[in-house]
C-alpha cells in the first residue's frame, strides 16, 4: 500500500528564527499587530510504501532522525498520514 | 606533500584551493565526489560552494557521497580534514564537528573581508601561527551563523576547541559583531583530536597580495609543516 505522509521540520524552539522575526515584523507593518511569533518551518510530502500505518510511521520517525531534520538545531512532527488509491501516481 | 580538494557537484572553491596550494609549493589533486580513492592525500579540503545545491540543508546530502565514506574513514584514522565554508558545513552535517551552520543573522548573503584571531595553535592548520595573531581572511556565505547548544560551547571553550573567532581589524572582540551571528563569534573549531578544522572564511581566497591579504597561506604552510614533521604534531606557538 502507498501512503501520502506530510513532515513538518521546524528550528527547535531555543534555536534563534531570524527568517521568522523578519516575516513576524513584515505581518506587523501590514496591520496585524497580534502577531507575536512567527517561525519558518519546512513541509515535505512523501509517498511511502508499506504494510499498514504503524509501519510507514516508523520507516518516517528513522527517516526524520537520519536525515530530514539536523538533530542539533530542528525538531520534526508527522502531519497527516493517508493512503493513496491506486497504483500509478 | 599533497593536498586533497574534495569536488561535488556545486562545489566552486576547488580551483582557488588548486592555486593556494601550488603557490604555496605543494601538489593538488583533485578527488570526485563519487570515488573513493583519496589518491594519497596528507590533508583532505572540503572546499567552499553549494554542494547539491544546497538542497535540503547546505552540506545535508554530501555526506552521503562515496568520496565522503573515505574521508570520514580518513579522519577518523587521524588524516587532516579541512572543511572551508561549504566544507564546514558538511563536517557538522557528518557530525565530524559539533554544533550547526544556519542563516546569518541578518539573513543576507555576505562577501567582505573579516579579521580572525587565531585561539588556538595546538593543531596542525594553526600551529603556524602565534595564538592571538589577526589574520584577514574574507567570508562569502549564506548560511555562516555557528549554533551549538551551551553544553556543546562551554566544551568547546573549556577544550581549546575555537580555533578561530570573527574579531575587529585591531584583535579586540566585540561580542556579536561577526558576518553572521555566530555563536560566541565562533568562526572555526577542530575536533576532539584536532585533526579536523571546520572553518567558514576562505583562506584561499587571501592566498596572495592580488587578493588583498596572503594571511590565508599561514595555514597552508602550516599544515605542510606539520605534515613534513612526520605526523608529529608542533608545538603550539604561544604568543
Amino acid at each position: 500500500m502507498t501512503f501520502a505522509v506530510e513532515v513538518v521540520v521546524v528550528l527547535k524552539p531555543v534555536v534563534n528564527d531570524p527568517q521568522g522575526l523578519v516575516v513576524r515584523d513584515g505581518l506587523h507593518r501590514l496591520g496585524f499587530p497580534g502577531v507575536r511569533s512567527v517561525r519558518v518551518g519546512k513541509h515535505l510530502e512523501l509517498e511511502v510504501e508499506g504494510d499498514d500505518e504503524a509501519e510507514v510511521r516508523a520507516q518516517v520517525e528513522a527517516m526524520c532522525e537520519q536525515l530530514l531534520r539536523n538533530t542539533v538545531i530542528e525538531d520534526s512532527r508527522i502531519g497527516s498520514v493517508s493512503t493513496l488509491s491506486g497504483k500509478a501516481l | 606533500m599533497k593536498f586533497g580538494i574534495a569536488v561535488f557537484p556545486g562545489t566552486w572553491s576547488d580551483r582557488d584551493c588548486k592555486h593556494a596550494v601550488e603557490l604555496a609549493g605543494h601538489e593538488a589533486v583533485m578527488l570526485w565526489h563519487k570515488d573513493r580513492d583519496l589518491k594519497g592525500s596528507d590533508c583532505v579540503i572540503l572546499p567552499g560552494g553549494f554542494s547539491y545545491g544546497d538542497y535540503l540543508r547546505a552540506g545535508a546530502v554530501a555526506r552521503f557521497a562515496p568520496l565522503m565514506e573515505s574521508v570520514t574513514e580518513f579522519a577518523s584514522a587521524g588524516g587532516l580534514v579541512w572543511g572551508i565554508c561549504n566544507g564546514f558545513q558538511i563536517l557538522c552535517e557528518a557530525h565530524l564537528l559539533p554544533g550547526a551552520l544556519t542563516r546569518n543573522s541578518s539573513l543576507e548573503f555576505r562577501c567582505a573581508p573579516t579579521w580572525l584571531r587565531v585561539e588556538t595553535g595546538d593543531n596542525a592548520f594553526t600551529a603556524g601561527c602565534a595564538r592571538g595573531e589577526v589574520l584577514q581572511i574574507p567570508v562569502s556565505h549564506g548560511e555562516g551563523r555557528y549554533v551549538a547548544d551551551e553544553e556543546t560551547l562551554d566544551m568547546l571553550e573549556r577544550e581549546q576547541r575555537v580555533a578561530f573567532r570573527y574579531v575587529r581589524r585591531d584583535g579586540s572582540v566585540v561580542e556579536g559583531d561577526t558576518p553572521n551571528g555566530s555563536m560566541h563569534d565562533i568562526a572555526g573549531i577542530v575536533n576532539e583530536r584536532r585533526n579536523v578544522l571546520g572553518m567558514m572564511p576562505h583562506p584561499e581566497r587571501a592566498c596572495e597580495p592580488l587578493l588583498g591579504s596572503s594571511d590565508g597561506m599561514q595555514l597552508f604552510s602550516s599544515v605542510a609543516k606539520a605534515v613534513s614533521g612526520n605526523g608529529v604534531m608542533p608545538v603550539a606557538a604561544v604568543s
